[in-house]
């Protein structure tokens, strides 16, 4: 009996804009002038939130935070092909997909300020509570898109989540379930190199996270998670396949996590500073600036009035979130149970 | 003797036991280069490289089920889990394996490895950074629980656990890490397992407690004919020290910063009632958090319980 080849595969990687802002044009996906303007606008609200939050954190206004900085376009790109009718189940560092969902500014802060209230989604958005356990939320994504099709909702689940999460078991649980019921999950990963002190080459063996996708037998996708319109593109496609009934896909945003892992984090004790360097000249905001500078719809007038604006709508969210009073210890039962046990209703009574 | 607090206590036993026993091995997630996010195995990696301080995959379950591996194999592994609140996938290899490997095997194979991480709360961290879920481990038997209260207990108590024949855990409270500086010897010494410590004498009441209440327990019994009992080792407990306090003071508050509800307190107040209860001059009392999900930074001082708390108990207990 010769040996015979079962299954090869390929994994494509997906890339529409090159560092000088040049772009495929077969590949550029059709976006309008003011969506296309939009889209910058997100990447530099994200930025700003971003800057502020590590501000915020350094002067003890908020707790510890993860930055996004460098991570804005795979976020903002993939959130902006989202329907508000679709679900998503996002993990800790996802700023920029909140912001690009119209979550309330000032919650974000709230949240990462050490006030829970900040994760009560506004109601008719279906966004989960940030999963600060890294990849447990991943199953729920699979449970979600279950529901949904089980109701006969036309709908798509999207979960986000970083390259050590794929180390998890709930990683595998989770895709595996999708691909074998074939639901409608897009699995995103940022792939910004490390987690915490380790790297990608310590967490995986595979040369890319996409292929982990084929394991389960549905298609994995690279894209350059610093390119906007790329993971745009491709982000949209998996949801209109998920939407048709075509099932999950994995989309891995090949990205760099440009601050350290969190501010109680210090990535100098582990990392070169001249792999930051190599990446600076990626920035996703730079080179989605000189593709829109082609098309004639940068200048740097524009780009100042743009940062203005996002400043204003920052400085407005922390405001309201400093306005707010902060919770009583009554307020901590709130939220524990639909209906409070009579040992429950005796310890709030004790506190309050 | 060096002043160190527990961080670096930790660090010097590991380092000692590294440096004499060569079955030791560190694994878990940026245990490495890193020296951890607290910087307990700072160093480590430098002296002994990169195949005794392993770091792992983000993977719990892996850590604790190749850790289980490592020890039946003939290895000492101490696998960290970065916060309490990460190990609940790795339970399933805790309590499914670890916990009953000698049983099942009858003897053939054992599982002598430690499990270190920090707990509680206080540290104003993210969620599931500040879990004190021991009681949930002190259920399974076969398990050996442990929480130092401070530098020169946790390295004789860490040394004593990588000398244990069976998995140990070793709750290390976050708040304590850096708190305390104590004079702790650089020779090797152990502090038993399953022993616990009068912190302070007294007549009139005896309260238990451990981790990150217990310096708040002995502030606020200031004042008090107060005996402070320190566990130290959760599981087994230590019952006859408490009953011979007991004996003493005929009356018992337990403190705990875990929700009140199947706390190891009602543990505790199980063993006084049924094996002390002619003693008994009052009810016994347990201050304890409600039960609820640890708050975010905002809330958890009102979830934490607070001297005044302590104090109201004494009070009550006081009066019979
Ligand atoms: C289950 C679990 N283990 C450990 C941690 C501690 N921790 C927080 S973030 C992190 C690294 C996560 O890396 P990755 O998934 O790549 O996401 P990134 O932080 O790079 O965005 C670790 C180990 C955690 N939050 N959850």
């Amino acid at each position: 009996m010769p040996e015979s080849v079962l299954q090869t595969f390929t994994i494509t990687r997906l890339e529409i804009l090159d560092p000088a802002g040049n772009a495929d044009p077969a590949l550029l996906p059709s976006l309008s002038g003011d969506e296309l303007r939009r889209l910058y606008y997100l990447l530099v609200l994200t930025r700003t939130f971003d800057a502020r939050a590590l501000a915020l954190q350094r002067e003890g206004r908020i707790g510890t935070y993860p930055s996004v900085l460098g991570q804005e376009a795979a976020q903002v790109g993939s959130a902006f092909a989202l329907e508000r009718s679709d679900w998503v189940f996002p993990s800790f560092r996802e700023m920029g997909l909140h912001l690009t969902l119209g979550y309330p500014v000032h919650q974000l802060f709230q949240y990462w300020g050490g006030d829970e209230r900040g994760q009560r989604t506004p109601d008719g958005m279906n966004v989960f509570p940030i999963s600060v356990s890294v990849g447990t939320h991943l199953p729920h994504a699979a449970g979600a898109a279950l529901a949904a099709r089980i109701r006969g909702d036309r709908i798509a689940v999207a979960t986000y989540f970083g390259d050590g999460a794929t180390s998890k078991g709930d990683f595998h649980e989770g895709l595996n379930l999708a691909g074998a019921l074939r639901l409608p999950v897009v699995f995103i990963c940022q792939n910004n190199q490390w987690a915490i002190s380790v790297p990608l080459l310590r967490q995986t063996a595979a040369p890319t996270l996409a292929q982990k996708a084929v394991a389960y037998g549905f298609s994995g996708i690279q894209v350059d998670g610093n390119d906007v319109l790329a993971v745009y593109r491709a982000t949209r496609e998996a949801l209109e396949k998920a939407r048709a009934g075509g099932g999950p896909t994995l989309i891995e945003c090949h990205t760099y996590r440009m601050a350290d892992h969190t501010t109680a984090d210090d990535a100098s004790r582990y990392r070169a500073p001249d792999e930051i360097e190599a990446w600076r000249e990626r920035d996703p905001l730079l080179r989605f600036e000189r593709f829109l500078a082609r098309q004639g719809l940068w200048n740097e007038d524009y780009a100042a009035e743009m940062k203005g604006k996002a400043a204003g709508e920052i400085d407005e969210a922390v405001r309201r979130f400093e306005a707010i009073p902060p919770p009583t210890a009554a307020e901590m039962f709130d939220a524990v149970a639909a209906e409070l046990s009579p040992a429950l209703k005796s310890q709030k009574n004790r506190l309050a | 003797m060096p002043q160190l607090n527990m961080v670096q206590a930790i660090n010097l036993a590991l380092r000692e036991a590294m440096a004499r026993d060569d079955r030791v091995v560190i694994l878990g997630e940026d245990v490495g280069k890193d020296g951890g996010v607290f910087r307990v195995t700072d160093g480590l990696y430098e002296q002994f490289g990169a195949e005794r301080v392993i770091d792992t995959p983000l993977a719990e379950s892996a850590i604790v089920g190749a850790a289980i591996g490592m020890a039946a194999y003939g290895l000492r592994p101490v696998a960290e889990i970065q916060f309490l609140g990460f190990i609940y996938a790795a339970f399933d290899q805790l309590l499914t394996h670890a916990v009953r490997l000698r049983t099942r095997s009858r003897g053939r194979f054992s599982c002598p490895l430690v499990i270190r991480t920090p707990y509680g709360a206080g540290i104003k961290a993210p969620e599931l950074h500040e879990e004190s879920s021991e009681a949930l481990f002190c259920h399974q038997p076969g398990l050996t629980v442990v929480v130092p209260p401070g530098p020169y207990h946790a390295k004789g108590l860490l040394t004593a656990a990588l000398r244990h024949p069976d998995p140990v855990l070793f709750l290390e409270p976050t708040r304590l890490y850096r708190m305390i500086r104590e004079e702790v010897p650089e020779e090797e010494y152990t502090v038993p397992l399953g022993r616990a410590r009068i912190v302070r004498p007294g007549n009139a009441v005896t309260v238990v407690a451990w981790g990150s209440m217990l310096q708040r327990t002995l502030d606020a019994v200031t004042g008090y004919d107060a005996e402070v009992i320190d566990p130290m080792t959760l599981s087994p407990f230590d019952s006859a020290t408490l009953l011979a306090s007991l004996a003493k003071t005929g009356r018992l508050v337990i403190v705990h910063e875990a929700p009140l509800t199947g706390g190891f307190g009602a543990e505790i107040a199980a063993i006084a009632a049924a094996e002390a209860m002619l003693m008994l001059r009052g009810p016994i009392l347990r201050v304890a958090a409600p039960d609820l999900p640890v708050p975010l930074a905002k809330l958890v001082d009102h979830y934490l319980p607070q001297p005044e708390q302590i104090r109201a108990a004494l009070d009550e207990v006081l009066r019979y």
